[in-house]
C-alpha cells in the first residue's frame, strides 16, 4: 500500500518534493548535447589553426551563431545540474554544500551568459 | 538503527575493479574535468569577440604544445563522456541492464572513445595540411 496521496503521485512528487523535473531536464539536455557536441567537434577540427578573420566569418553566420548559443546553453545547464549532483553526493558539511551549490549555479550562469554575449557580439559586429 | 550498523557502500580498496564501476567513476571524473574545461571554450569565444590581437594570443596559447596536450586530454574526456552518456541514455530507456550487456557496451564505449579521439586528431592535422 502506498501512503502517497493521489495528487502527489500524479504530480510526480517524491520525498524530494520536486518530482522528476530535474531528472527529466538533465536527460533532455544530454540528448540535445549529443548532436551539438558532434557538430562542434567537427567544426573545431575544420577550424584547426584558423586565423582571426576565418573565425569571425564562421562565428558570424546565423546558423553557426544559433547552434553555438544552443550548445552553450545546453552545456552549462548540463554542467550545473551534474556538478550539483556530484556536490550533493560528496560534500556532507551543510554550509560547504550550500556554498558550493550556489557557486556552481553562479559560475555556470555567468560563463554561459559571457559565451552567448560573445557569440552575439560577433554576429552583430561583423 | 544505530549509525554503526548501517550498510556501507562498497569500499574502493576492497573491491576488484570492474568494468561497470570503473566506467561509472570515469563518467563523473570526465564530466567534472569537462566542466572545468569550459573556461577554455568561453575564453576562445571571448577572444574572437574581443579583436584580432586577443584572438592571436588565444590562438598561440591553444596552439602551443601545452595547449595541444590539454586539447588532447579534453577531446579524450569529451568522447568518453559522449559515448558513455549515450550508454546512460539507453539505460534510462530501460535497455542493456544485464551484466553481460553492460560489460559489452562498456567495451564499445572504450573502443568508440579511442577511435573517435584518434580520428579527430588525424582529421585536425589533415585540415592543417600536415600530411
Amino acid at each position: 500500500m502506498s501512503l502517497r496521496s493521489p495528487l502527489g503521485r500524479i504530480k510526480g512528487l517524491g520525498i524530494a518534493h520536486e518530482g522528476v523535473g530535474h531528472w527529466w531536464a538533465h536527460r533532455l539536455g544530454s540528448l540535445a548535447l549529443v548532436p551539438l557536441t558532434i557538430w562542434f567537434v567537427a567544426s573545431v577540427v575544420s577550424l584547426a589553426g584558423a586565423d582571426y578573420f576565418t573565425m569571425r566569418e564562421w562565428m558570424g553566420s546565423p546558423v553557426v551563431a544559433g547552434l553555438l548559443i544552443m550548445l552553450i546553453v545546453a552545456c552549462f545547464h548540463h554542467a550545473a545540474i551534474s556538478l550539483s549532483v556530484v556536490i550533493e553526493d560528496y560534500v556532507h558539511h551543510e554550509a560547504a554544500k550550500i556554498a558550493s551549490l550556489i557557486a556552481v549555479k553562479a559560475v555556470t550562469m555567468v560563463l554561459a551568459l559571457i559565451g552567448v554575449l560573445a557569440v552575439l557580439s560577433v554576429l552583430f559586429g561583423n | 538503527m544505530s549509525v554503526q550498523n548501517r550498510p556501507l557502500s562498497p569500499h574502493l580498496q576492497v573491491w576488484r575493479p570492474q568494468m561497470t564501476m570503473v566506467l561509472s567513476f570515469g563518467h563523473r571524473a570526465t564530466g567534472v574535468a569537462l566542466a572545468a574545461g569550459t573556461f577554455l571554450l568561453i575564453y576562445w569565444l571571448v577572444a574572437a569577440a574581443s579583436g584580432a590581437e586577443a584572438f592571436e594570443t588565444a590562438r598561440g596559447l591553444i596552439g602551443s604544445w601545452f595547449g595541444r596536450l590539454f586539447l588532447f586530454g579534453w577531446s579524450l574526456a569529451l568522447f568518453y563522456h559522449l559515448c558513455n552518456g549515450i550508454r546512460h541514455l539507453f539505460w534510462d530507456a530501460g535497455i542493456g541492464y544485464e551484466l553481460p550487456d553492460a560489460n559489452r557496451s562498456g567495451l564499445a564505449v572504450l573502443a568508440g572513445t579511442a577511435i573517435l579521439t584518434l580520428a579527430t586528431w588525424i582529421a585536425g592535422y589533415a585540415a592543417r595540411g600536415a600530411f
